[in-house]
Order: C-alpha cells, then sequence, then structure tokens
C-alpha cells in the first residue's frame, strides 16, 4: 500500500506548540518535506528566529541554531561561511525579518547569501500578544495600533519581497500564500524550488509565505484565513520577483 | 489578618477575573491587596492562575505558596495546588471537571458543579460570580455587598440583564458557601 | 483620589503621563508589553506621541533626539530589549540628555526566558554601555512605588541632565497592587518644564534673541577636552552620590542577629520571612537600597547592629548586587548570599530556612 501521509523525517517527533490552526505548522512541514525529498537532511541546518516559531529549533531534525530577535541572516551567513558545504535556511516572522532585522536581511540579500529564507508574514506580532507588525495593514487593530494603522503617522506596510528584489544580487524571491489547499500545494513548488536553487549553490532565494494569525487577529481558523484572502493578498501579491534559474530578473 | 488565595483553571475559564474581583472588593473594604497571575506561553489554551491575597496588614510577598484557598476550576489544578493548602483551609472545586476531587481530610472541601450551576442560572460566564460566592458564603474576606456595588457601577447601564445573572451567580455561591 | 487596582506596567506608564511625559518610544516584548499597550491608547488622548520603533535600537536613539529637544521622553523594555539600548544609553549620558528608561527585568542570559529576574543588576548599576557614565537606578519593590518613581525619575533626569533607569521585573509588571496617583500635570506646568531646557536644548530661536548654538553631542576629539568633559560629569555624579540615596530600613534593632539586603522584588519575599522569624522571637533587620546606583554603602555599614553575625543577601540572580554590600560590610563581618534564576522567585519559605538555618 501506498503511504500517501507521514511525519518528515526531517521533522522531530515533539508536538508543535503552535495555537489550533495556526499555519506556521504547515510551513515548517512543506520546508521539511523540501529538504527531504532532496536528501537534504543530513546536509541541512536552520536559523530559528525569535516570534512564535522561536522553537523551531526543536522542531526540525537535524542540527539548527537559535539567533537574537531579527539577527538570524547574520547568523545564518556565519554558519554558511564557516560550513560552506552544509545548507543554511532561516524562518522568521514580519516582526522578526521586516522591523528589527531589517538591515540583517536587506545585507545578506545584497550580498548574495547562498542561503534560504523563509518569511512567514502574518501581520502581526504573534508570540508577544498582537502588537502592530511592519506588514500590519492600514486601519487594522492591534494592541499597539488600537485605533487603527494610521498610513499617515506610520506608513504603509511593507511589501519584503518587492524590496528586496530592488537588488542586484538575489537568486530567486517568490510570495506564496498558505490560505487555501490549491496555494499550499503551490507554495510546496515554490519551497522546493528554493531548496533546490540552494542545494546547487546557486545564490540567496527568499519565499514570503502568508499566513495568519487567528489567536491574535481574533478570528476563528476559517475566517482568519477568509481576512487574510480578502485583505492580505490584495495588498501582498503572490508572485515570483526573481528568478534568475527562469531569466526572470 | 492575611488571606491568600490561588484561583487556577483552564486559560479562559475567568480565574484571572475571580483573583481581580476578589483583590478589587478587597482594596475597596479598605484592605491591603495583591493580584498576581502566571503569564507566559502556557497561558495560550493551558493552565491559568493567579495568587490574590487580601490583608489587613501591608502585603509583604504577593507569591502564595501555601493557600488559604483553592479555587480549582479543573483537575490539574488540584493535582498541582491542593497538596500545599494550609492544613485548615479551604479547598473550592468545580466538580463537573474534577472527576478525581482531592482526597485531604484536613482542609474543608467545597464542591459544586459549578458549569452546571451557571448554565441553570442562564450563562456560563457567571461561573466566576458563582465561585466568588461561595468564598463569602465560607469566609469573610469580602462582603457581597461590595461587590454588588462594584458590579452595579460598570454593569447597570451597559447590561443590566447580565448584572442581574451576576448576582444571581453570587447569591447562589453564598448558600453554597454557607452550607 | 481613590485607589485603582492596576498592573504595575500600566501604572508607570500613566504616572509617567501624569508628570509631562509626552512622548514614548519603544519596541514590544515581554514581560513589559502591557506598558507599551497602555502607552499606546493613552498617549493620543493627551496630545502626546506614541511610537512604535522597528527596533529597541531605533527606541532609544528617537529617545535621544526628543530629549536633546528638551521634552520629558520615556521608553521601556525587557532585559534583551535593554541591551539593545545600552549604546544609546551611552550616547544620552554623554550628551547630558534627560531620559527615563524602564526595565521590566526577566530570565536571562540571551533569549532566556519571560519570568522575573535580577539578573541586570550590573548592567544597570556598573555601566552596560561603553565609557565612563553612571544611570541613575530606582528599583521598586511594589506597584505604587513604581508608579511614584516614574515622576521622580523624570524631576531627577531633569535636575541632573542624566538617564535614570526604573529597574523593575516581571513580577512587579504583572502583578495588580492598588495604586494611588499624583494629579496630571497641567499643558501649562509642562510646558513651563520644557521652556526650563531652552538654554540648551535644540529649539527654535525666539524672535528678537540672541542666535543661539546647541549641540546635542557626546564627541570630544581632543583629549584634554574629553577629559575635562568627563570629569565635569563625574562632578555631577558625585552631587547624586551625596543626594539621592535612598533606601528601606526593615525592623532594624539592636537585637538583630542577622542582616538581610535586598532590592525589590526579592525584598518582599525576605519581609515575608522576617515577618514570620520574629513571630518565632528570631530577630532579622533588612535594609532594601530603593535607588541601587547611587548605592547606601555607608546606610548598610550602620545597620551592622551590635548582635549581627552575618550579612545575609538575597537576590534573583546570582549575586550581583552582592558585590556592592561587601564593598560596604569591608569585612566587618561574614556576608553569604542565597539567589535563584532562571526567573524563578524564591518563596517566603525557602528564605525563613535559610536564615533559621544562622541561628
Ligand atoms: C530584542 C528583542 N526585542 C523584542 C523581543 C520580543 N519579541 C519576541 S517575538 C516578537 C515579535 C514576533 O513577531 P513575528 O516576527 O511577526 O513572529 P510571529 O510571532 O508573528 O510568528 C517580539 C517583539 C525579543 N525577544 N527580543
Ligand atoms: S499566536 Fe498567532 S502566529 Fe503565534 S502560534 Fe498562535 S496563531 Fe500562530
Ligand atoms: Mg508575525
Amino acid at each position: 500500500m501506498e503511504k500517501i501521509a507521514y511525519r518528515p523525517e526531517s521533522l522531530t517527533k515533539t508536538p508543535f506548540t503552535y495555537c489550533p490552526g495556526c499555519l506556521h505548522g504547515i510551513a515548517h512541514r512543506l520546508i521539511a518535506e523540501a529538504i527531504e525529498e532532496q536528501g537534504l537532511t543530513n546536509k541541512m541546518t536552520g536559523v530559528a528566529p525569535v516570534g512564535c516559531s522561536v522553537f523551531a529549533y526543536k522542531f526540525f531534525n537535524f542540527d539548527m541554531a537559535q539567533a537574537a530577535h531579527g539577527r538570524a541572516p547574520a547568523v545564518a551567513t556565519g554558519m554558511k561561511r564557516s560550513r560552506p558545504d552544509m545548507h543554511v535556511f532561516t524562518y522568521q516572522g514580519d516582526g522578526d525579518l521586516a522591523a528589527i532585522g531589517t538591515a540583517e536581511i536587506v545585507h545578506a540579500a545584497n550580498r548574495g547569501e547562498r542561503i534560504s529564507v523563509f518569511f512567514v508574514n502574518n501581520a502581526i506580532y504573534g508570540m508577544t500578544g498582537g502588537q502592530m507588525a511592519p506588514t500590519t495593514l492600514p486601519e487594522m487593530k492591534t494592541t499597539t495600533s488600537p485605533y487603527g494603522r494610521k498610513t499617515d503617522d506610520i506608513g504603509f506596510p511593507i511589501r519584503v519581497s518587492e524590496l528586496l528584489a530592488t537588488l542586484v544580487a538575489p537568486y530567486y524571491i517568490e510570495r506564496v500564500s498558505l490560505l487555501s489547499p490549491t496555494d499550499i500545494i503551490k507554495a510546496k513548488k515554490v519551497v522546493s524550488k528554493a531548496i533546490q536553487y540552494n542545494k546547487e549553490g546557486r545564490g540567496f532565494t527568499f519565499v514570503e509565505l502568508i499566513s495568519t494569525c487567528p489567536t491574535n487577529w481574533g478570528l476563528d481558523p476559517i475566517k482568519s484565513r477568509d481576512w487574510a484572502k480578502d485583505n492580505m493578498l490584495p495588498f501582498f501579491k503572490p508572485g515570483c520577483f526573481r528568478d534568475k534559474g527562469e531569466g526572470v530578473e | 489578618m492575611t488571606t491568600e488565595l490561588i484561583c487556577a483553571g483552564f486559560g479562559g475559564q475567568g480565574v484571572l477575573t475571580i483573583g481581580k474581583f476578589l483583590a478589587k472588593a478587597g482594596m475597596k473594604e479598605g484592605k491591603n491587596v495583591s493580584w498576581l497571575p502566571s503569564y507566559g506561553p502556557e497561558m495560550r489554551g493551558g493552565t491559568a492562575n493567579v495568587s490574590t491575597v487580601v490583608s489587613d496588614e501591608a502585603i509583604a510577598s504577593p507569591i502564595v505558596s501555601f493557600p488559604d484557598i483553592l479555587v480549582a476550576l479543573n483537575q490539574p489544578s488540584i493535582d498541582k495546588f491542593a497538596a500545599s493548602i494550609r492544613a485548615g483551609g479551604i479547598l473550592i472545586y468545580n466538580s463537573d471537571m474534577c472527576p478525581h476531587g482531592c482526597k485531604r481530610e484536613d482542609i474543608s472541601i467545597i464542591k459544586a458543579p459549578m458549569v452546571e450551576i451557571a448554565k441553570e442560572i442562564g450563562n456560563q460566564m457567571v461561573l466566576n460570580m458563582l465561585a466568588i460566592g461561595i468564598i463569602i458564603g465560607k469566609t469573610d474576606i469580602i462582603r457581597y455587598e461590595t461587590m454588588e456595588d462594584d458590579l452595579t457601577s460598570f454593569m447597570k447601564s451597559k447590561n443590566p440583564e447580565l448584572l442581574e445573572l451576576n448576582l444571581k451567580a453570587i447569591k447562589r455561591g453564598i448558600e453554597i458557601g454557607k452550607q | 483620589m481613590a485607589k485603582i487596582l492596576m498592573k504595575g506596567n500600566e501604572a508607570v506608564a500613566e504616572a509617567a503621563i501624569r508628570s509631562g511625559c509626552r512622548l514614548y518610544f519603544a519596541y514590544p516584548i515581554t514581560p513589559q508589553s502591557e506598558l507599551i499597550e497602555y502607552m499606546a491608547r493613552m498617549m493620543p488622548k493627551v496630545n502626546g506621541t506614541f511610537l512604535q520603533a522597528e527596533s529597541e535600537v531605533s527606541a532609544i536613539n528617537m529617545v535621544y533626539g526628543a530629549a536633546g529637544c528638551g521634552k520629558r521622553v520615556m521608553t521601556s523594555s525587557s532585559s534583551p530589549g535593554i541591551s539593545l539600548k545600552m549604546e544609546g544609553i551611552s550616547y544620552i549620558a554623554g550628551a547630558q540628555l534627560p531620559a527615563v528608561i524602564v526595565n521590566v527585568q526577566r530570565g536571562g542570559p540571551g533569549l532566556g526566558d519571560i519570568q522575573p529576574a535580577q539578573g541586570d543588576y550590573f548592567q544597570a548599576t556598573k555601566g552596560g554601555g561603553h565609557g565612563d557614565y553612571r544611570l541613575i537606578v530606582m528599583a521598586p519593590a511594589s506597584v505604587q512605588e513604581f508608579a511614584d518613581m516614574a515622576s521622580e525619575a523624570f524631576d531627577l533626569a531633569d535636575k541632573y541632565r542624566n538617564p535614570v533607569m526604573i529597574l523593575a521585573d516581571g513580577m512587579l509588571g504583572q502583578m495588580m497592587e492598588p495604586v494611588e496617583f499624583k494629579p496630571a500635570k497641567t499643558d501649562e506646568e509642562i510646558a513651563d518644564m520644557w521652556r526650563q531646557h531652552d538654554s540648551w536644548c535644540i529649539c527654535p530661536n525666539e524672535d528678537g534673541d540672541k542666535k543661539h548654538h546647541h549641540e546635542i553631542n557626546s564627541l570630544e576629539i581632543d583629549p584634554q577636552v574629553l577629559e575635562k568633559h568627563v570629569n565635569n560629569i563625574y562632578k555631577k555624579y558625585a552631587e547624586i552620590e551625596k543626594n539621592e540615596l535612598h533606601f528601606e530600613e526593615y525592623n532594624l534593632s539592636d537585637d538583630n542577629e542577622i542582616l538581610c539586603v535586598a532590592w525589590g522584588t526579592a525584598s518582599r519575599v525576605v519581609k515575608s520571612a522576617i515577618n514570620e522569624l520574629t513571630k518565632t522571637g528570631k530577630s532579622v533587620g533588612l535594609i532594601r537600597p530603593i535607588n541601587v546606583w547611587p548605592y547606601p554603602y555607608e546606610a548598610i555599614a550602620k545597620a551592622i547592629g551590635p548582635k549581627v553575625k552575618k550579612v545575609y543577601v538575597f537576590e534573583l540572580n546570582t549575586g550581583q548586587m552582592l558585590d556592592d554590600v561587601k564593598i560596604a560590610v569591608k569585612g566587618k563581618v561574614p556576608v553569604d548570599f542565597w539567589g535563584k534564576v532562571g526567573g524563578i522567585v524564591f518563596t517566603p519559605a525557602e528564605i525563613k530556612e535559610k536564615l533559621e538555618a544562622c541561628f
């Protein structure tokens, strides 16, 4: 009989600590599957951020590091440069990557570090209880934008994929959504491609995954996905912004 | 006199609120009070507990290690805290969610199907008021009138029906506590 | 004003607004997020500025900018975020700017955990950032004191043109106690306070005034000039050491057989233990430094009564203030230490046991 559902060996048996309906678990799984499918489990290593996915170092079943808030791309740089034979990725939230870690991600991308970055954008700080993120949508209420995000005061959400695509060095940049089964299948392909480029040592690869935070949005998992489809996807349009392998510059 | 309480249950059952109302009422009666919640990632769907102290004297440590009163809304809370109740202390628990109860004989134990009773009164949300009622009925750390004044002050105009249910729950709790 | 039951994090924010703080820059972190969230709600109501910075590094530099403009400004964070502010704090001290920084400490080092701890004592009182400078460091032990310190901190910051840190912890931030606030400063009073900085801060030239040129700066490239600058700052620190010693004496008497020294949250637990011991006829005193810089060395030396056979230091770290106590005691009696780390707060029973073993 064919096994169609299994837990990838590249994930440990530690149960995820995410809230019910949170998409971090799906993102982990896609990355783990891609790594395993390409036979990289023994040569892979990753960097966990500070955010709800801080415990990612416990979930991936290979050597992992944990970094200070926002600094994962710098830590990954140190790892990749000292062990070029290994494959390195970071897994980061929007607060981690697009707020405190803006300098690190821009410069890692600009150097064309041969690492993969998986950027989980849920438009909020999940871990700390729902504060505003750089990706929080206009008028969206959070605990630190209690009257809604006012764009004339604090600007618009940052479109990180587009921002990084202004740089010359990055090899691959794509944004996908995790909001429906079809989207997840598409996301898997994109994640696999990033891992494959990483395996081949082609350059800096970046995948933005549009996600949710049911707990801090105050919506159930289904409504969260609907809300994200209606509100996040129009602003954070899925698409490929750079793919040197396919001639997309 | 100093009374030290721990209220514990699942996050979302309102244990923090029980402690908060007790502390607030104590404060309104001119006593010294403190309210110290557990916090952290385990709060997400996990267990929550709060230490509350109500005292005639200045409160030194707000940390309660040996409670005079434990309010347990679920079995894990009994398992975790019941052993530390002071001899002669009180355990109040929600028998709907504490199948194994507590075997101690040196404390007084009040059990009540709190979820059932709250539903009977008309709203599960009044469970915490029921618990407070039981405490008022059993002890004299705070008075019913203080609770009534407090609830009335912020609920009367906004939600008079809920106010009635809450007061009813406290009164029902007092009856249980007196038994 | 009637007492309100409030969390420490919110009480200190409310008190800061009442004492004229109109600018607040910070970045979220547990266990201080209620503070930033309170500011997000309330600052707009007093026409103040609330801004969530992209990091603690930029938050403290926003503070540097606003303080340089002579306004009452505050930032807050918890341990890992305070580390990131250290560079900015050194610049603020170097440029002699008034500012208030709140640290709601949690367990470290590194990411540590989010439970109460006192592991940042060295960082706060002995430097933390680079160079020769001092922070005035206030260590509250109750929600009321936490709130009261906000206005004292602003006054001290203005008086000495020096950054002031309120060194609290997760327990004080998260717990609720009754608190009574001082009346809020009026807009005129606040404007008055700001004007007092016009002699040095960045401000527009009033029409008809002699044109001024104020510099907000910590750079002195000429060593002779820098030497003078640092020595001047240290004259100021000597003043602070004279004027701003602040401590509480608890149960001190000639009968004391042990003298405890503890600060902040730890001191509350020690008090509970002392109360229990008193009931059994054992006499233990406590000195609680309320400001931990400047440090009350002499007060501690004086508090060692004739029967004291040991000075016992209790902290939620591995022994940091301990060093200061040893300096104060000068080897006259043995100094012992017991602490808890990992974000675990010791219990009165544990302290009692430690103390009982000394009799
Ligand atoms: C220097 C520092 N500042 C702040 C924090 C607190 N902190 C922990 S997680 C987090 C935000 C995480 O949000 P995000 O990156 O969007 O991840 P999510 O939880 O939403 O997945 C913050 C501010 C910290 N740990 N360290
Ligand atoms: S807080 Fe939000 S992002 Fe974090 S685990 Fe829960 S749902 Fe997921
Ligand atoms: Mg996020």
